[in-house]
């Protein structure tokens, strides 16, 4: 954890102390309505279908134990006792009284926290990898780097009025596991050929509705300039980006109507006029949020091997246990995705319980990741056995990690405003659709992803099964699209070949396969694609969206919409006997 | 007649300053430059113009003006301009607010110490936090 010092802190309790005054006003008539929204929304509150929501930053995605008892307290006494964990790994709580929200946000403060950003037109939480500090793949902590970046984003004097939302996502390892090409900028650590640290800058990618994979403006950007670079970016975006529709205000469209390389000459030209400026980096800062940061004091132990069995033990070491920088480590998913439960949703008493877990087996730290399920990322490998039954008992021990039923999925209609339709149920008919682990785990790695509408919470555009819910007449229906890939390696410590996420990092964008679907419809659809897949694969090894790509959506969209009225256990029946 | 803030004190202005140049957030400060240079007619003030509560063009336009293009003098944010504002628009390098109907000039004054620091570069302290912190 970023330890904050005394100005950190003041920063925070002056925000709280500016939005109490903020909410005042509005409450008493002296701030209109359309003023206070964009003064609310920088600090997390949106006001939805049923209630507001406030939206509360977890920076990168880390968390301390306190932080976690203080969010469970916090859904208990100004909620109804549960949070949502988002894809931008933020918590999101659905049922917050707007006049509570100063209070709640003094309450955050107390443990580091804040909801500074999260949304609003400004620059968002910045995002990393959930396995930063213990990858084996790991090129720089991408948490120092993000600290830098959260405290340079925030109250951003120059930014606070962006044409629209920005969000960045650093990744540090070789794999990309934080969707780089679909993030306004995307920073990807890479050493030159000297050993020296620098950054792939990609930019003007993003999904909603109009989704774009971003473009690399600068393969090696020397760490030094990292701040300097991202004002030259940002200011050419402030002052160009369309603020004339907000369909079109993105960062993406500028780069797009104006063309990468004039973009990027822009940007270039005033980066030179910025460069070596005052915000230059320097060694000293570096050091100094690293000496903030809490580091776990490991122990020197042996790799603990467990033999490969039948057992559910060992099918949740398979999916949920990943390699560790150190011997006799390991870093533990802890799925938030259990059949029944909405993606991401979590009650105080599991965060209570998670804590004291997260205290016991690892350091009293965990993470929160853009799948919606949660890390702890320092667990010893003799202690795992125990640490599954402790999750087993909590039902935070799915074994799905990499597979079908790990749904990323947005509140949806059941929550959001915004929404065409639900997507929590079809999540969950989806899930119990494909109970069966060993057909599952046969099934192997599949990204699936819901939106309900097409901003793409859900990130849908890059599920190698894409689910977006669309309005027709009034009606729920549902698109399907295949072949996205967020440029996510999955984690290859199964096998031992570390490298496999190399030639996974550009992402993709899915197809939609054609006409939409009756909600009651979409599992048979999935099993239908599943059905296909298994059909075309040349071996486990080839991955849903390996073939996908290999195909086309062709074969695919045939066997979906060829006599979609039968069953799919019938047609399977029907398909053996001819 | 709008409140003016000027210097973080409330004062009156019967008549606006000679040789105003107003800018709108849409144009580009680099037409002053020769201006702000010495080279042309004189500027008395530079007002920059903000048509919505949160369009945030000027704030790149008043930045580009001081850093940039050396400018020294009054430099004037006008239209959507409410306590909200004031504090990041001072460290960009706005010193005069005309403040919009409706607004409480005598509370916004306490906007300018919303925050005690920040964290960035900025023009009333090009030293960003972390050299500060550092030394």
């Amino acid at each position: 954890m970023y330890r904050y010092d005394n100005i950190d802190q003041r920063l925070v309790d002056e925000r709280v102390a500016q939005f109490r005054d903020q909410t005042r006003r509005f409450l008493a008539g002296e701030l209109g309505e359309d003023d206070f929204r964009a003064l609310r929304l920088r600090n997390g509150l949106y006001v939805q279908r049923y209630a507001p929501m406030l939206r509360i930053a977890i920076p990168y995605g880390l968390l301390s134990t306190k932080q976690l008892r203080k969010l469970a307290s916090i859904a208990r006494n100004y909620d109804r006792g549960y949070g949502h964990f988002s894809t931008r790994q933020n918590l999101q709580l659905n049922w917050p009284k707007l006049e509570q929200v100063p209070d709640i946000l003094a309450e955050l403060a107390t443990v580091e926290m804040h909801a500074i950003q999260t949304s609003g037109n400004c620059v968002r939480n910045i995002t990393a990898d959930h396995f930063a500090g213990v990858a084996r793949d790991e090129i720089v902590d991408s948490f120092l780097w993000c600290e830098l970046i959260r405290q340079w984003s925030t109250f951003h004097p120059e930014f606070n009025y962006l044409p629209r939302k920005f969000k960045i996502a650093v990744n540090g390892a070789v794999a990309d596991r934080v969707a780089t090409f679909v993030h306004d900028i995307g920073l990807h650590a890479v050493k030159d050929a000297a050993g020296d640290i620098g950054f792939r800058v990609i930019v003007g990618g993003g999904l909603g509705r109009t989704p774009s994979v971003g473009h690399v403006i600068r393969e090696f950007l020397p760490w030094p300039h990292l701040l300097t670079y991202l004002d030259a970016i940002l200011r050419v975006y402030n002052l160009h980006g369309r603020r004339d529709n907000i369909h079109k205000a993105r960062i993406k469209i500028l780069v797009k109507e104006r063309g990468v390389e004039k973009f990027r000459d822009e940007v270039e030209a005033e980066w030179l006029r910025l460069r070596d400026g005052p915000a230059t980096v320097t060694a000293e800062e570096i050091r100094r949020i690293e000496a903030r940061f809490t580091r776990p004091q490991y122990q020197k132990l042996a790799d603990v091997k467990y033999p490969e069995t039948k057992t559910p033990f060992s099918a949740w070491m398979k999916r949920n246990v990943h390699a560790h920088q150190q011997p006799g480590y390991a870093a533990v998913s802890v799925s938030l995705k259990k059949t029944g439960v909405p993606p991401g949703d979590m009650t105080s008493a599991q965060m209570e319980r998670i804590a004291e877990l997260a205290d016991h087996y690892s350091f009293g730290e965990l993470r929160v990741t853009h799948e919606q399920n949660l890390v702890f990322a320092d667990v010893r490998q003799s202690e795992l056995p125990g640490l599954w039954h402790a999750l087993r008992e909590l039902g935070l021990a799915t074994p799905n990690i990499g597979l079908l039923t790990n749904i990323v999925c947005c509140p949806g209609g059941d929550f959001c405003s915004l929404a065409n339709a639900k997507s929590i149920p079809v999540a969950e008919a989806i899930q119990r659709r494909f109970e069966d682990l060993d057909y599952l785990h046969d099934i192997g790695e599949l990204d699936l992803n819901i939106s309900g509408c097409m901003n793409a919470c859900g990130h849908h555009h890059v599920g190698h099964i894409g689910i977006l819910g669309v309005d027709k007449n009034g009606e729920e229906w549902y698109q399907v699209e295949i072949g996205g890939n967020q440029g996510q390696s999955t984690i290859s410590n199964r096998d031992g070949e570390g490298n496999r996420g190399l030639s996974l990092i550009s992402a993709s964008l899915g197809k939609v396969i054609g006409p939409s679907f009756a909600r009651a419809d979409v599992p048979d659809v999935i099993e239908r694609l599943i059905d296909a897949y298994l059909g075309l694969r040349d071996s486990e090894n080839e991955r849903f969206v390996d073939v996908v790509h290999r195909t086309g959506v062709e074969p695919f969209k045939k066997h979906v919409y060829a006599n979609l009225d039968q069953k799919p256990a019938d047609r399977r029946r029907a398909l053996a006997a001819a | 007649m709008p409140t003016l803030i000027r210097n973080r004190q409330i004062v009156d202005e019967p008549l606006p300053p000679p040789d105003l140049v107003v800018l709108q957030v849409t144009d580009d400060p680099a037409v002053l430059a020769d201006r702000i240079g010495g080279r042309g007619a004189p500027i008395g003030a530079i007002a920059v113009h903000f048509p919505k509560f949160s369009d945030g063009r000027g704030y790149s336009i008043a930045r580009l003006l001081r850093e940039r293009y050396g400018y020294k003098g009054e430099l004037r944010a006008t239209g959507e301009v409410a306590r909200d504002h004031l504090y990041a628009m001072a460290q960009c390098g706005f010193d005069a607010f005309e403040l919009r109907a409706g607004e409480d000039a005598r509370a916004a004054l306490g906007a300018f110490g919303d925050f005690s620091e920040q964290y960035q570069s900025t023009v009333t302290q090009p030293s960003p936090l972390f050299r500060r912190r550092a030394g």
